[in-house]
């Protein structure tokens, strides 16, 4: 089947760019300097298209059919709303209402990292910030980072200074509540030397129109440094989601990840994760549950650029309705990245006929000593587990309910926080819900 | 135990199935009364396996002649979920691995859909909890498989002792053990024979499918039947079982034939 997508209208990113004069010049300096060079940089950059090998399966034209503006008033009415969403380990939590910071919704304890809104950072926190923000979601050619740091305000900042480790997460929510509005989410975490946090990024939506969430995150990991991060996805049904993360890994570091997307009508997921010094390791898991007409989009890189780096990845996606899911996975084993240790997976359960999933691990090796392994499958419910179960008197429904479930549940076990995993498995249990 | 008048609980009569085309059962005729023990034998590919699938609804076989009343209604004609409310179970010669799906969850997921159509209370986690591992002890079985996924990484005499939990919780009234004898050392065999027997009642009935004479010294049939080729072709008491143990089933073949020529 081939189908002709017109290049996305002349202006829209200009359009997008016409909301930038409603943001307030930030106290710091470089944050300014900046900006400045990304919206440079989103006046090069054009809005990819199916023609560009990285979006051959992600048509962007229902995005660019509308336009989105950023939303400046706070708003502090919906915390009831936004209450259902509080996860009680959670010490410090930071609350963005369609991108702006909401004081009145945050928490911040000092128990735990220190944690700070970017706008308001003071002078420390903004010469941390000077010296990371931009150095690892690079946006020379990526024109949704691009846009994001043009837009960089308000964001969330965590710190976890050295040799501390915080046994309480961050919870870091965006909340959408306004449909139209655009907002570009930014979060930095710099783990010093030793030290230890678990970070949440979570996205939300109180609307059920359609809005434009554009995120940035990078993460970067002192030597010997442990991340756990978690990001959740459950934007509205009507909701465009363009999320991008970096992440830096020094000496002997450990990153874990498992990002989960369910929401959204378009998402795309961009992780990039650079080993950058010896022994890193990282764990990158994740799941896409999605039915209807959504598309799930997921990209990931993993750079293995030195000695003994270890990776684990499995992402699964349940794809239900006439709906599509995308994985394209990189591995990159660098020439000077001998006994590497990595494997991929990417597994796929098919609900039904009008259901699309493109799949894509992708391993590319440039040294000769290393264990590297990766595989793809995709697939329908098992015939005999299901008449296994019906054989126990379980009816159909609730018998695919299960298998489904499980299949989800895999990933939704990695996350370690139990009242996260207890809303997500519940939302998983209502989605595999079939007619 | 045969009983004179005891109500007949299964009655097939000319069962043909095939699967992909192929004819497996030929024109099985079988009767179960209550209170009754069965045992079917026969060479492999005889169709011993395909026989209890059909009657347990596998969906990959397709029956094409032939009639089977369960209680005196047709069981052809329920989806498997309903043959099993109805009282219907089937052990499985190889139990499905199931990943992410948590054995505890199953069982009383299992256990509750059976109650309901009895009319009968359903049991909360913690109730249930109480209550399987009870079953369990009676079956010499380690409450850690609880926590385990559904027969994943079991071993094979694991599995089998699982199917039987299952039975003992779903207490049915039509029991089909298929090879359920098979992967369990001496020991083992000895545990899970004796947990069917205390299953088996006058308001019950049971059918071993086994290879082997070894397990019916620990069951002992009221019958044992012989199956070749799709159908089946003697029936005899639990002597037949010794018989086959030493002589093999060709001279069931040979009587067969000369049957058939006379």
């Amino acid at each position: 089947m081939t189908t002709t997508h017109p290049a996305p209208a002349a202006g829209y990113l200009e359009s997008l760019l016409a909301g930038r004069p409603m943001l307030p010049a930030s106290a710091h300096a470089s944050l300014n300097a900046l900006r400045a060079e990304a919206v440079d940089r989103v006046g090069a950059l054009t809005v990819p298209t199916v023609r560009d090998e990285e979006w051959r399966f992600t048509d962007l034209s229902p995005l660019t059919r509308q336009t989105f503006q950023p939303v400046r008033e706070r708003v502090v009415r919906e915390v009831a709303d936004a209450g259902r969403f509080d996860l009680g380990e959670a010490a410090s939590r930071l609350v963005f209402v369609d991108g702006v910071y909401a004081p009145e919704l945050s928490r911040i304890t000092a128990n735990g990292p220190v944690v700070a809104n970017l706008a308001t950072a003071d002078a420390a926190q903004g010469d941390l910030a000077a010296r990371h923000l931009g150095r690892y979601a690079v946006f020379r050619d990526n024109v949704f980072a691009a846009l994001n740091t043009a837009f960089v305000h308000d964001g969330a900042l965590i710190f976890v200074p050295p040799a501390s480790a915080a046994a309480v997460p961050v919870h870091l929510l965006f909340v959408a509540r306004t449909k139209g509005a655009a907002s570009y989410p930014r979060c930095l975490v710099v783990a010093g030397r030793a030290s230890a946090a678990t970070v949440v990024e979570d996205y939300v939506s109180l609307t059920d129109g359609p809005y434009f969430t554009d995120a940035v995150t990078e993460i970067a990991l002192a030597e010997d440094a442990s991340i756990d991060h978690v990001r959740v996805q459950r934007e509205g049904g009507q909701a465009f989601h363009i999320g991008s993360g970096a992440v830096s890994l020094a000496t002997g570091s450990r990153f874990r990840s498992v990002s989960v997307a369910l929401g959204a009508r378009l998402s795309r997921y961009n992780l990039a994760v650079e080993q950058a010094a010896e022994g890193a390791s990282c764990t990158v898991d994740g799941l896409a549950v999605i039915g209807g007409r959504q598309l799930a989009d997921t990209h990931t890189s993993i750079a293995h650029r030195k000695p003994r780096g270890v990776s684990r990845q499995l992402h699964k996606c349940i794809v239900g309705g006439a709906a599509h899911a995308v994985f394209n996975g990189k591995i990159y084993v660098h020439p000077h990245a001998q006994k590497t240790d990595s494997s991929q997976s990417s597994r796929n359960l098919l609900l039904g006929d009008r259901a699309q999933v493109d799949t894509k691990p992708q391993l590319e090796i440039f040294a000769d000593d290393v264990k590297c392994a990766h595989g793809a499958t995709v697939g329908r419910l098992d015939a005999d587990a299901l008449f296994y179960l019906r054989s126990r008197g379980l009816g159909d429904a609730a018998a695919r309910s299960l298998l489904t479930y499980a299949f989800g549940a895999e990933i939704v076990d990695r996350i370690p926080l139990p009242s996260l995993r207890r809303q997500l498995e519940a939302t998983l249990l209502a989605q595999t819900q079939l007619p | 135990m045969i009983r004179d008048g005891a109500k007949p609980l299964l009655e097939v009569r000319n069962l043909r199935a095939t699967v992909n085309g192929v004819e497996i059962l030929k024109g099985i005729d079988f009767t179960a009364r209550l209170g009754e023990v069965h045992a079917i034998m026969g060479p492999n590919g005889s169709g011993k396996s395909t026989f209890a699938k059909v009657l347990a609804g596998h969906p990959a076989y397709t029956v094409t002649a032939g009639e089977v009343l369960y209680d005196g209604a047709n069981l052809l004609a329920l989806p498997p979920e309903e043959r099993a409310r109805a009282g219907v179970f089937l052990a499985f010669q190889y139990p499905v691995e199931i990943p992410g799906v948590g054995n505890s969850q199953f069982l009383r997921l299992a256990y509750n859909s059976v109650q309901a159509q009895r009319g009968k209370d359903e049991l909360d986690p913690l109730e249930f909890d109480d209550f399987v591992r009870e079953k369990m002890k009676l079956l010499e079985m380690n409450p850690e498989f609880l926590d385990r996924s559904v027969n994943e990484g079991f071993s094979g005499g694991e599995k089998k002792r699982n199917e039987v939990l299952q039975m003992a919780l779903l207490e049915p009234k039509l029991a089909f053990l298929d090879e359920t004898d098979s992967g369990l050392d001496i020991d083992a065999l000895r545990v899970v024979a004796e947990g069917i027997n205390r299953l088996s009642s006058p308001d019950n009935a049971t059918v071993v499918v086994t290879h082997y004479q070894r397990l019916l010294n620990y069951i002992v049939p009221d019958y044992v039947h012989v199956m070749d080729a799709g159908r089946i072709v003697k029936t005899g008491g639990k002597d037949l079982a010794l018989m086959l143990e030493t002589r093999g089933y060709d001279w069931i073949d040979e009587e067969a034939r000369a049957a058939a020529s006379a």
